[in-house]
């Protein structure tokens, strides 16, 4: 189960409304290398995973996606509150702004609906945990572009914050693919998939 | 920044470092030394937590403790500037 804590990982203050920065930022909520597919990824990976570690590791990264959907979330609001119909026309944010109005809603930059089809879940422990290093490298570079894009401090600060945990996580996750191999034969790691095979593990 | 978020600057940070050594300990589960920092995070951070509670309210709903009103609901909430 889980329990909601009335805070912010970490803090976003914005002062000045931006609706462009905004239809950029939306990515990082339902784009293709977003936090909500991140969230989903390891929460429904975990529970076939025959190992203590990466259940844990799982269950526990999912969880802090939850805190940066919203995150993005809140940057999302602040920098869409208060606008005016002129400053909602002249942004380019009034193709939301129709079927939106200002409410969030996940979406790629590109404006395509969030999907599932923007992550795996295999029911293979190396399949799944290479898929979250790459996923966690793609989520890096995003937030690498929107830096590039952006420059209210305001807004990169917690950007710079969420950029960080990226690289975090493929280090954690790098760690749960060696404590899998470790447990597997070193000579065939892909002999058979601990996740679904039985007596799957090192050769005696 | 004003006392309560003073606070909540505190909380944030404690939490912070003990999730961070939370992920550390889910692939290190024999850390000696991640597990000590851990427990003395910990206590500093419910130290605090305890004090933001009884000054502001609930940072989980099952943290009421106000008989007469139901201070979960009371704004701001996180996402919105203080």
């Amino acid at each position: 189960m889980w329990q909601y804590e009335k805070k912010l990982q970490y803090p976003v203050d914005i002062k000045t409304p931006n609706a462009k920065l905004a239809k950029i930022i939306i990515s990082q909520l339902g784009g293709p290398d977003g936090e909500l597919a991140a969230s989903l990824r390891y929460l429904n990976q975990r529970y076939v995973m025959p190992y203590g570690e990466v259940k844990g590791l799982l269950t526990d990264i999912g969880t802090e996606e939850l805190a940066h959907v919203e995150m993005i979330s809140a940057i999302l609001y602040q920098l869409t509150k208060n606008l005016t119909p002129e400053q909602i026309k002249a942004s380019g944010f009034d193709t939301y702004f129709v079927d939106h109005t200002t409410g969030i809603y996940p979406i790629a930059a590109s404006g395509a609906p969030f999907t599932a089809t923007y992550f795996q879940s295999k029911g293979d422990v190396i399949t799944d945990l290479t898929e979250n290093m790459a996923a966690e490298q793609k989520a890096r570079t995003t937030y690498d572009n929107i830096l590039r894009l952006a420059d209210d401090p305001d807004v990169r600060d917690p950007i710079r914050f969420l950029r960080e945990r990226e690289i975090v996580h493929f280090q954690r996750f790098g760690e749960a693919l060696r404590i899998t191999q470790d447990n597997l034969n070193s000579k065939n790691f892909y002999a058979c998939n601990p996740a679904y095979d039985k007596n799957c593990g090192k050769r005696k | 920044m004003n006392e309560r978020n003073m606070l909540l600057t505190k909380i944030k940070k404690y939490s912070f470092a003990l999730y961070e050594l939370n992920l550390y300990l889910d692939t290190h589960p024999d850390c000696r030394r991640a597990l000590a920092l851990f427990d003395k995070y910990n206590s500093i951070k419910n130290a605090a937590e305890n004090e933001y509670i009884q000054k502001y309210g609930p940072i989980t709903a099952e943290q009421n403790i106000d008989s007469q009103h139901w201070s979960w609901v009371d704004n701001p909430w996180p996402w919105e500037r203080s």
